[in-house]
């Protein structure tokens, strides 16, 4: 299984157990994943997020199963330089989450990493939301993402590819049907924020929608690892529906993937 | 034996066509988690003829009535809790001795009254008599008042609580919504309150914290709404706890304050 929504380092509103390398290829054992695109998750927090991904990119070099999801902040000077570096590096996508980062969520500067992200080859990843909103931090008050954000992304560029993780079934569906055929074609959305039955949320999507679009996706370590895969073990899916979810759309998404397990 | 303490179930008055298709839903789902019992209720009407915090007493009437249908209908798989409106103080302490005659085990208190209000003391007293636990809906740390119900936080639950120490009280869903570090504080010193682990979070860290904070003897495994969530933490309490401690709060706890035989 490939986790495409995996966090590495400390949470700043409150203490997560389990945030180190070893920690998480432990929680990745516990659950059967062999890969995590991994994110650098005080980057997300910090002033200049490029300070963080020196360090991303050490600790996926020494572990293949980690694959790196850089954060690069287009308002800052010199970006490009940060996006050059991660299509160097082999990063598997970059991620721009417009609420942390107090970016204009379809502003100049968000719409130019987008543009740029596109020529390179590289997938853009952003979360709806990293915890609940009813349990975050007071001072946490980073806007969630919206609906209409990721319709104006999508049409920004005709080669820009998107990875949306914690988004619920509401918010897929105004997006997908919102959507032509060949823009929801270029978006993926991990199966973090999707309920199973008896709502059978992720069983409705996945009839209406296909398997194509669906990653699996945890939000670990701030999320239990086990979550997707529960939620998968509900569901009476084909075997080459589920092999879409867990695996085979991801490693479509990253041409440097390492060799399945 | 794994004991759902919190579930919910449908009826043909909810407003929801589907209904049938979900209450299957459940039961479909909970046999291969390996759920041996649901413990449910059912809030009125679902917000169809009134508001699912604040039921009216003639909804409860036949939700009630439609849970001890299901319970009749599963009676290896489905147990009842009666659902309450303690602003009707009357018709709640009818609806639980009915209940108890019936074969319902518990009280589930949702979101109508505050939970320190003294309006709620003859409920628990009938909880008392019956050695029923009473489950009560929280909102982890309440900052504010929240539209469409009289939430309570665990600080309140906890004051109830102390007024009534021979009741077991079960805090509701520490993973549905809010800050439950704020509720693992309150609940912590006092020993008739327990947690139950439903709700839609899955928040990394939580269960560690909730078994720092009571310890498994307190703790109590449950689903609420979603079941996907439920069956997540049930996994990561195997990876968490030894099997005693996991049997404790898969299925002993909820044995021990429920009544006798509930779950023979």
């Amino acid at each position: 299984m490939i986790d495409v929504n995996v966090f590495l380092g400390a949470y700043p509103w409150r203490r997560i157990p389990g945030t180190s390398p070893e920690a998480v290829l432990r929680a990745m054992d516990a659950v059967g994943v062999a890969t995590a695109w991994v994110t650098h998750l005080p980057s997300l927090y910090w002033k200049d997020p490029a300070e963080g991904n020196p360090w991303l990119y050490e600790v996926a070099s020494r572990e293949p199963r980690f694959r790196p999801v850089p954060v690069v902040h287009p308002g800052l000077p010199h970006w490009e330089d940060d996006l050059q570096e991660a299509a160097e590096r082999h990063a598997v996508a970059v991620r721009a989450d417009p609420g942390p980062l107090a970016l204009a969520p379809t502003g100049v500067d968000m719409l130019r990493l987008l543009g740029a992200a596109a020529e390179v080859g590289l997938p853009v990843q952003a979360a709806v939301r990293l915890e609940d909103g009813r349990g975050r931090h007071p001072l946490d008050v980073a806007p969630e993402l919206a609906p209409w954000v990721v319709r104006a992304w999508i049409r920004s560029h005709p080669r820009l590819r998107l990875v949306i993780t914690h988004a619920e079934r509401s918010f897929i569906e105004e997006v997908h049907w919102g959507s032509t055929p060949d823009e929801a074609a270029r978006i993926w959305w991990d199966i973090s924020w999707v309920w199973g039955p008896p709502e059978e949320h992720l069983a409705l999507l996945l009839a209406t929608m296909g398997p194509a679009r669906f990653l699996l996706g945890s939000g670990q370590p701030l999320r239990l690892a086990e979550t997707p895969g529960a939620r998968l073990d509900l569901l009476d899916l084909a075997p080459d529906a589920r092999a879409a979810i867990t695996h085979d759309n991801a490693r479509r998404l990253d041409p440097h993937a390492p060799e399945p397990r | 034996m794994l004991i759902d303490v919190h579930a919910h179930f449908d009826h043909d008055r909810t407003g929801h066509a589907d209904w049938p298709a979900r209450n299957q839903a459940r039961l479909v789902a909970g046999r291969k988690m390996g759920v041996t019992h649901h413990v449910a209720s059912i809030l009125g009407s679902w917000g169809h003829t009134s508001p699912t915090y604040f039921p009216s007493p003639t909804d409860l009437g036949y939700a009630n009535a439609k849970m001890r249908e299901l319970q009749a209908a599963h009676p290896a798989e489905v147990r009842g809790y009666v659902a309450v409106n303690p602003n009707h103080a009357a018709h709640a302490l009818a609806e639980i001795e009915l209940g108890q005659r019936r074969g319902m085990i518990g009280v589930k208190l949702a979101a109508s009254r505050r939970a320190d209000d003294p309006l709620l003391d003859p409920v628990c007293e009938a909880a008392a008599r019956h050695g029923f636990p009473v489950l009560h809906h929280v909102w982890q740390h309440r900052r504010r008042e929240w539209p469409s119900q009289e939430a309570s936080d665990g600080v309140e639950l906890c004051r109830l609580a102390r007024r009534h120490p021979t009741v077991s009280f079960i805090l509701a869903h520490i993973g549905g919504g809010g800050d439950w570090l704020h509720t693992l504080r309150a609940a912590r010193q006092v020993p008739n309150v327990l947690l139950d682990l439903s709700g839609s979070g899955t928040d990394g860290g939580m269960l560690e914290a909730a078994l720092r904070a009571v310890g498994p003897g307190r703790l109590l495994w449950a689903c609420d709404v979603t079941l996907c969530t439920g069956y997540a933490k049930l996994r990561a309490l195997g990876r968490l706890l030894g099997p005693d401690d996991l049997a404790l709060v898969t299925s002993g706890n909820a044995r021990r304050i429920f009544p006798a035989g509930a779950f023979a």
